[in-house]
């Protein structure tokens, strides 16, 4: 899987999306519970503006001197015995570790949970040569096995599932009988796959952040499995986008405290994992072998561009999980694997407008994600970028470009719009019947889908104004004589003029 | 006497005027005098929102004009315009004599419950409304302009107006303006989920700042047959002179009209 999920175009997929009860009621309810649990565990920790203040000017320094950063981790991790690669494109990347399957010549690689690799498409290559390739946390396998479904959710893969469906992904895929108990089937992939583990040769994961004064990569999971993955496997392969890095471990602590807290809502997951290069003599376990995969992939540009804020991201979903819109069509909406309002501010930006053009205006502005975010991206701001940007480059449609042009001629000219408003308040009662006009095409037709027009007030306000204006006279006088403030009648102007 | 300016945005001034001529009288109630430059437009949103920044900018220049006659505050009855006049500096920051004018429109530019409460000092109006009621906080108000307690205050003394929570009370209710277009389906489901959460708790009302949410808002309840009426908050702070308005039988598709006796 590559960074595009769907070939289907946007508006069919959130129909079809739209129409799958069990996914829309499991993300409803998903996106309440974590909102909630976010929510108090920012509340709990106390000072939540501050803390993500503080996440952003460590997020925006990193950014500034990335350069600095990078070239700090990529030394260290040399020095701690790793080998580091800097991929400019998906392909080097997958160019890359493809060699080592190669030279390893390994039959299976268990991975743990990594946007960035799925980002590369890297199943697809591990694939392609003969190797087998193990998903091992529980919501990346749960897809897998189904066929390798799309996921819905940056941190929670399997979102769009309910728990009777995953039985009978099981049951269908893997021989599985029991229950839908979520720990039932949870032990079970635990036994299922604990061989993997052990036969792998080469164990991939993501990165979370990288730490430049030790070059360290951290790990923040909640199964346990990205330390199998790590420890067990003679090589371990970790994949980074080249601006996941903090500098010291002290900002390490600040961003793992957000990226819980805004993830799940809790102050820290089961397991947050520090590795630093391969494994010394002394050390019990740990990969003998260990490279570290930096990818560019268009960050770079991102970085250049008035996209940089996106670069900030540390990928909790917190905005996914507080988007309106996400919430009815759900993650596979946004055919990509970055879904919700990070998704369609970054989806674009990689895999470009072509694929990604309608995602930035799946979006109401409504800014509840600008607010969630802990390390303050102003992702609505970015989404109307897009807008603009697509603008500039025409690849809005025409009669949009024409309806749009002639409202700002008419807009930017006062007795033009004086006219419209007054003719307009004139004929909008007219035509307006019951909420629906005569003929609804368009614009009309998409808004009554679902709701009526309103009931027009009559008369425009500003030419009831220009009435009062014109007994502005009266009123003055009115206030020689000494008659302040005479009672106005609301609705009626005509009385007001004959004063 | 205080004077103001009015700026009465394209809805209000065309579909929902009645809300534009209650901001008028409330402001005049409450001591101010209200002018109207008669120069001035649209906010603009439909052509900003949708990423036409550049041949916005002469309407937008226009706007500024139109507010340039005076130095007296400027008040409008709708956040989402009042939100996106405050973001021209930004759109204009390539022409720095513009984005300081624009500075200088939107620093005088306040939503009327901004206006009224933080402005004039006023939390009562001495308005009276029996009844419980929704209050819809937009978006724009609390996101955007961060109006967050001042249409709250004025309500909580608003005599017999019961104030009742709902579900998800601060998710967009799906307007989104060229949104609920363009994005018809999705704006579609997220005001159904929005008239389901009010309906829930059997208001006789409910109130907004934004006349835009309202009419998404009550064009769903409409469709639906609800009886819930939909009033703007002026609508609710000039209930005093209007007659034992909990009587009057307005459904949710004209609701933002009072009746004319």
């Amino acid at each position: 899987m590559s960074m595009k999920t769907s070939d289907v175009i946007f508006k069919q997929r959130i129909k079809d999306q739209m129409q799958d009860s069990f996914m829309r009621k499991s993300v409803a309810n998903a996106q309440e519970r974590m909102f909630t649990n976010r929510q108090l565990a920012a509340d709990k920790l106390g000072n939540w503006d501050e803390w993500r203040e503080n996440g952003k000017q460590i997020r925006e320094h990193v950014l500034d001197n990335l350069d600095y950063y990078l070239h700090q981790l990529s030394e260290n991790v040399q020095k701690a015995g790793g080998h580091v690669f800097f991929a400019e494109t998906s392909e080097q990347a997958t160019d890359y570790i493809e060699n080592i399957i190669q030279e390893k010549n390994a039959k299976k690689v268990v991975k743990s949970k990594s946007m960035v690799t799925e980002e590369i498409g890297l199943n697809a290559v591990i694939q392609r040569n003969n190797c087998e390739v193990i998903e091992t946390d529980l919501g990346e396998y749960i897809l897998q096995v189904d066929d390798c479904d799309p996921p819905s959710h940056i941190v929670v893969p399997a979102l769009h599932k309910n728990r009777e469906q995953i039985r009978g992904v099981f049951e269908d895929k893997i021989g599985y009988k029991g229950s839908s108990d979520p720990e039932e089937m949870t032990r079970f992939v635990r036994e299922h796959i604990r061989h993997d583990f052990i036969e792998a040769d080469i164990g991939i994961t993501g990165c979370n952040f990288a730490v430049a004064e030790s070059g360290s990569i951290s790990l923040v999971t909640n199964e346990g499995n990205a330390r199998l993955a790590t420890s067990l496997p003679k090589v371990h392969i970790a994949v980074m986008g080249m601006e996941r890095i903090v500098p010291t471990f002290e900002e390490l602590d600040i961003m793992v405290s957000l990226l819980c807290r805004s993830a799940v809502g809790l102050p820290l997951t089961g397991y947050v994992t520090a590795i630093t290069g391969p494994r010394e003599s002394n050390d019990m376990d740990g990969a003998e072998e260990f490279h570290l995969v930096i990818l560019d992939n268009g960050r770079s540009d991102i970085l250049a561009s008035e996209f940089k804020d996106i670069l900030r991201c540390i990928r909790c979903a917190a905005c996914v999980n507080t988007c309106p819109a996400y919430r009815h069509i759900g993650g596979q909406s946004y055919g990509s694997i970055y879904s919700g309002p990070i998704g369609a501010v970054l989806s674009p930006l990689l895999g470009g407008y072509d694929d990604f053009q309608d995602l930035p205006y799946a979006c109401s502005l409504c800014q509840a994600c600008n607010d969630v975010c802990p390390v303050k991206i102003p992702l609505s701001d970015l989404l109307l970028k897009h807008r603009e940007k697509m603008v500039i480059k025409k690849i809005t449609p025409l009669a949009e470009r024409m309806t749009v042009s002639a409202f700002n001629y008419l807009n930017s000219s006062p007795k033009l719009w004086n006219v419209a408003m007054k003719v307009g308040g004139k004929v909008a009662p007219k035509v307006i019947k019951d909420g629906k006009l005569p003929i609804n095409v368009g614009a009309v037709a998409e808004w009554t889908e679902a709701r009526d027009l309103p009931q027009p007030d009559g008369e425009s306000f500003r030419s009831w104004f220009a009435n009062r204006d014109a007994a502005d006279a009266g009123k003055e006088l009115a206030a020689v004589t000494g008659i302040v403030n005479p009672k106005p009648n609301l609705y009626s102007n005509t009385d007001k003029v004959e004063k | 006497m205080m004077k103001v300016n009015f700026f009465v945005t394209c809805l209000c001034d065309v579909v929902k005027s009645n809300v534009a001529k209650k901001t008028v009288l409330l402001l005049e109630q409450l001591g101010c005098e209200v002018l109207f430059p008669k120069e001035q437009g649209c906010c603009g949103q439909p052509s900003l929102n949708s990423g036409y920044i550049e041949s916005s900018k002469p309407a937008m220049k226009s706007l500024i004009r139109a507010f340039e006659g005076n130095d007296y505050p400027i008040v409008t009855p709708a956040g989402s315009c009042a939100a996106a006049v405050k973001k021209y500096p930004e759109y204009l920051a390539d022409e720095p004599e513009w984005a300081a004018r624009a500075q200088a429109v939107s620093d005088r530019l306040f939503e009327l419950t901004q206006f009224i409460v933080n402005e004039l000092n006023i939390v009562n109006v001495g308005a009276k409304l029996p009844g419980r009621g929704v209050y819809h906080p937009s978006c724009s108000l609390i996101r955007k302009l961060g109006v967050r307690e001042e249409p709250l205050k004025l309500l909580g003394n608003v005599e017999g107006l019961e104030l009742v929570g709902i579900k998800n009370q601060e998710t967009c209710c799906g307007f989104g303006g060229t949104f609920s277009i363009k994005m018809a389906e999705i704006s579609g489901e997220m005001v159904k989920e929005k008239a389901a959460n009010i309906t829930a708790v059997t208001p006789d009302y409910l109130i907004g700042a934004d006349v835009s949410c309202l009419m998404n808002i009550a064009g769903r309840l409409s469709r639906e047959g609800k009886t819930v009426k939909v009033l703007h908050i002026v609508d609710v702070l000039m209930s005093n002179v209007v007659d034992d308005l909990s009587q009057s039988t307005i459904t949710s598709n004209d609701s933002l009209t009072v009746e004319v006796n």
